[in-house]
């Protein structure tokens, strides 16, 4: 019954104030390059997240390639590289460490700030955000373009800087200083450019979708009946205005170091390459990894808060139950968001901090364990007696579950130093990480794509081949990332192109990294599924037969199939809890929030 | 269809929208400003050697500092005008805060101007010279400022030491010279730390003034087709610009006075 929404436009232009109404765009600018609509904005931002996940993937494969096979040439892309990016970095189309370097740097950068983040925060927050707590739109829709505009630009900057002289930047997603200014090329000033831009749409996204939570919840809507999603943005949304500021104070003054010559981040007697550097002096290393980890911790709970959001709407929907401990799951989400501002040094336990300082780290990094797995056991319990409908959404929700708590659980050897020491900056990190964010994270994002398809576009996605994709993605993710772990402990070291052969201590293991290349392929081949799936099903998919085809609770499914401009065709009041689901004596096994109590 | 709140407050927050959008921009802005004193302070405390004092002048300082608190005072002068619903006084009131806005900016591009006409040679015989450029050829340099050889000195001007040095024009051969620079970034940490500090704190300023000069000009025509709106655009604009000026409370003494 996906109703028009004709009737709520025509009303929308009587009103006395004609300047703050809310009209329906026209036009094709203003309908899709420069539109208001926090729908319109939401798939924006996810169609061109989409897009550099895809891109950074790529990057991902053929580092993969380059250290399965040292020293040999890229197949097929080997001689297109070279015409691209000229024959210094890519002579005979074999990748220099140069070239790897740059790949890994913007493998990390394009993931966390370019694909998952704009798509966790900037697709999921701003299409969902305000359709669950019954408003119309965000609190300020101009800025809500304004954010995405500057996050497709920094993009641009970002993607160019493949092609200026020397290369892009190098020296990791983490950028420190001084290799970063040390190493020759302009990319690294295009990189610090591109992330002004990406922290200033971060900083009016975040504070947008805070501004809407507090301000445009509809009657009814209070703190603790809105679902778990609206609060995991809300937190997430914190991290990000208080976490990204001092990192755009860091960047403004690398900025400053590449272009004016200052030495914030450059000590005394800094040699490169031998030869005392030319600079003045008096800075501190030190002072950049504080202020990146400042924001850089906070950021990976950006990364996994909107995600277990995600899975708690999917799982608390397809069990038919509500969630187990929902004020926990709350409670915890906000402890997580307070604890994640005094971790960050845990990634810098190898600095030569003092003992006393270790302590204090260690300590709160065990400390913020403790609300994540609260999260992960109430989730889990969740599933406990529920009738589960294993549907594609649910199916990636329910591996989330054990791939987050592999991820979560090997951090905490990286949590204390004395284990840190051996395990910093080898394999060991990067599979951790990964498991957190790429069968964790991701996994929720697809989960969420297939959840939400049928509201955004009005047609399911086809289950037979999201099926596909799931087992295909569950499967190879583990085949590359597990052997990361028996790697890392064997001493193999992150971020080098030959993947550090010289300070191996297990040669042995050396194979793995074929393993991981066939595991790479695999992997790409299971998101073709996915991909002709997600483009076929928006005109060929199945038509939805109602609102709210699986029958959920929450308010984003009381609104016509796509919205329509304004969202809702009737004014939402809300009278009861997010996840009414199988209430006795009602005779369906879900309660609308909205849904009238019986006098 | 209009989103809520837009101009009357929320009864359960007692807010409107943008005056919550503006806490919240704030709340990230002392985070802006909070890493780069954190920055401030972990260079200095780290610091080898003597750290520049008394580079900057006071009596300059405190007048900007005059200035910009005088321009907080007319700015609310200016929301209370027009909370009684007198145009003209908010007109008088919001100009004066724009005047007060552009007088601090000329003030600063003065002191800019300054440092960059500032000069630090160190030469091959030890000595160090340094003040304001008179005269540069191709063979020599002319300082009006003083010399040493110790220039321990140089860097605590607020020391008797240093007060006892002589005024003087110094001519310099070029072939003596080891180093010269004007007082830039680059000069030494302290500088790159005003430099930066202040041209941040500029930077924001230059949008109040844009914000600002808008309301007064092109946008006050909103006075009268949305009377309550407008008053409230002028109070978030104040209550940015108080945390400009607040910004500057703390650059004053951290830069000027320590
Ligand atoms: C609950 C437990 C967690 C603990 C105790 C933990 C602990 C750590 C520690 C100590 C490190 C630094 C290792 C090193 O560099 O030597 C680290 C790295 C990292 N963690 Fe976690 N972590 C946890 C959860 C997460 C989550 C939920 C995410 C993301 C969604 C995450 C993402 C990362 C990333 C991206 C890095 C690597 C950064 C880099 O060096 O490039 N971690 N973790
Ligand atoms: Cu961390």
């Amino acid at each position: 019954m996906a109703s028009s929404n004709a009737a709520t436009h025509s009303h929308a232009h009587d009103h006395a104030h004609a300047h703050d109404d809310h009209h329906a765009p026209t036009g094709f600018w203003t309908n899709y390059i420069f539109s208001t609509d926090h729908k319109v904005v939401g798939i924006q931002y996810g169609v061109t997240a989409l897009f550099f996940m895809l891109f950074g993937f790529g990057l991902m494969m053929m580092m993969r390639w380059q250290i399965a096979h040292p020293g040999e040439a890229l197949p097929v892309l080997g001689p297109l590289l070279e015409k691209l990016l000229g024959s210094n970095m890519a002579g005979k189309g074999i990748i220099s460490p140069d070239l790897y370097n740059s790949f890994g740097a913007m493998h990390g950068t394009i993931m966390v700030f370019l694909a998952i983040v704009p798509l966790a925060t900037g697709a999921f927050g701003n299409y969902l955000v305000p359709i669950q707590i019954g408003a119309i739109d965000m609190a300020f829709p101009k800025l809500n373009m304004a954010s995405f505009q500057l996050y497709f630009w920094g993009g641009v900057v970002m993607f160019t800087s493949f092609f200026v002289p020397g290369g892009a930047a190098q020296a990791g997603w983490t950028s420190y200083p001084p290799l970063a200014n040390a190493i020759p090329t302009d990319g690294q000033t295009y990189w610090l450019i591109g992330m002004v831009f990406l922290i200033s749409s971060s900083l009016l996204g975040s504070a947008n979708i805070i501004a809407t939570i507090i301000q445009l919840r509809a009657p009814g809507m209070t703190w603790m009946r809105m679902p778990f999603f609206v609060w995991s943005q809300f937190v997430a949304a914190f991290l990000l205005l208080l976490a990204f500021p001092p990192l755009e104070a860091a960047g403004v003054m690398q900025l400053m170091d590449k272009v004016f010559g200052t030495s914030f981040f450059l000590p005394t007697g800094l040699a490169v390459g031998g030869d005392l550097a030319n600079i003045s002096g008096g800075g501190s290393p030190l002072l950049w990894q504080h202020l990146f980890w400042f924001l850089a911790h906070p950021e990976v709970y950006v990364l996994i808060l909107p995600a277990l959001g995600i899975i708690s709407e999917i799982i608390a929907c397809n069990t038919r139950k509500p969630l187990w401990g929902y004020k926990t799951l709350v409670y915890s989400a906000l402890m997580l968001g307070f604890i994640s501002f005094i971790v960050w040094a845990h990634h810098m336990y190898m600095t030569g901090m003092s003992t006393k300082i270790a302590t204090f780290f260690q300590t709160t990094t065990m400390i913020i364990s403790i609300p994540s797995v609260i999260i992960l056991t109430c989730l889990l319990l969740s599933l406990w007696g529920g009738s589960i409908r294993f549907n594609t959404p649910m199916l990636f929700a329910t591996a989330f579950l054990p791939m987050f708590a592999i991820g979560g659980l090997t951090g905490l050897p990286l949590g204390f130093n004395y284990s840190d020491i051996h395990l910093h900056d080898t394999y060991y990190v990067i599979g951790h990480f990964h498991y957190v964010v790429a069968p964790g994270t991701i996994f929720a994002l697809f989960a969420g794509i297939y959840f939400w398809f049928p509201k955004v576009t009005g047609r399911h996605m086809n289950e037979f081949w999201g099926k596909v994709h799931f087992w295909g993605s569950l499967v190879f993710m583990n085949v590359i990332f597990m052997p990361m772990f028996s790697q890392g402990m064997g001493g193999m070291l992150r971020r080098m192109s030959d993947g550090g052969i010289n300070y191996l201590l297990r040669p042995e293991l050396l194979y793995m990294n074929k393993v991981i290349l066939y595991g790479a392929i695999g992997l790409a081949l299971a998101q073709i599924p996915f991909i002709i799936n997600f483009f076929q099903s928006i005109s060929g998919g199945k038509k939805v037969t109602s609102d709210n085809p699986w029958e959920a609770t929450t308010l984003d499914w009381q609104t016509p199939t796509p919205p329509g401009h304004g969202n809702f065709d009737r004014p939402m009041e809300v009278f009861r809890g997010p996840y009414e689901y199988s209430v006795p004596g009602h005779q369906t096994d879900f309660t609308p929030q909205n849904e009238k109590p019986k006098a | 269809m209009q989103i809520p709140y837009t101009s009357k407050p929320r009864p359960d927050t007692g807010l409107y929208n943008a005056k919550v959008g503006l806490w919240l921009f704030l709340a990230s802005e002392v985070m802006l400003f909070g890493g780069l004193f954190s920055a401030y302070i972990l260079l200095r405390t780290g610091h080898e050697g003597p750290w520049p004092r008394g580079w900057l002048s006071v009596p300059i300082g405190t007048f900007n500092t005059m200035v910009l608190i005088s321009s907080s005072i007319s700015a609310t002068m200016a929301w209370a005008a027009c909370k009684m619903g007198q145009f003209n006084r908010f007109k008088m009131f919001h100009g004066i805060t724009l005047l007060l806005a552009i007088l601090f900016l000329g003030v600063k591009s003065f002191e800019y101007r300054d440092k960059l006409t500032h000069y630090w040679v160190e030469t091959k015989s030890g000595v160090v010279a340094d003040g304001h450029l008179v005269k540069k050829t191709d063979t020599e340099v002319v300082l009006h400022g003083v010399r040493t050889s110790d220039a321990a000195v140089l860097y605590d001007r607020t020391s008797a030491d240093y007060k006892k040095l002589h005024h003087e024009e110094i001519t310099i051969p070029t072939a003596d010279i080891k180093k010269i620079s004007n007082y830039q970034p680059k000069l030494n940490i302290y500088l790159s730390l005003y430099w930066c500090i202040t041209g941040l704190h500029a930077l924001h300023l230059i949008g109040g003034i844009l914000v600002f000069g808008y309301l007064w000009g092109p946008g006050s025509s909103m006075w009268n087709r949305d009377r309550e709106r407008f008053t409230n655009r002028i109070e978030i604009a104040g209550l940015y610009w108080h945390f400009v000026d607040l910004v500057w409370v703390f650059v004053f003494p951290v830069l000027y006075l320590f």
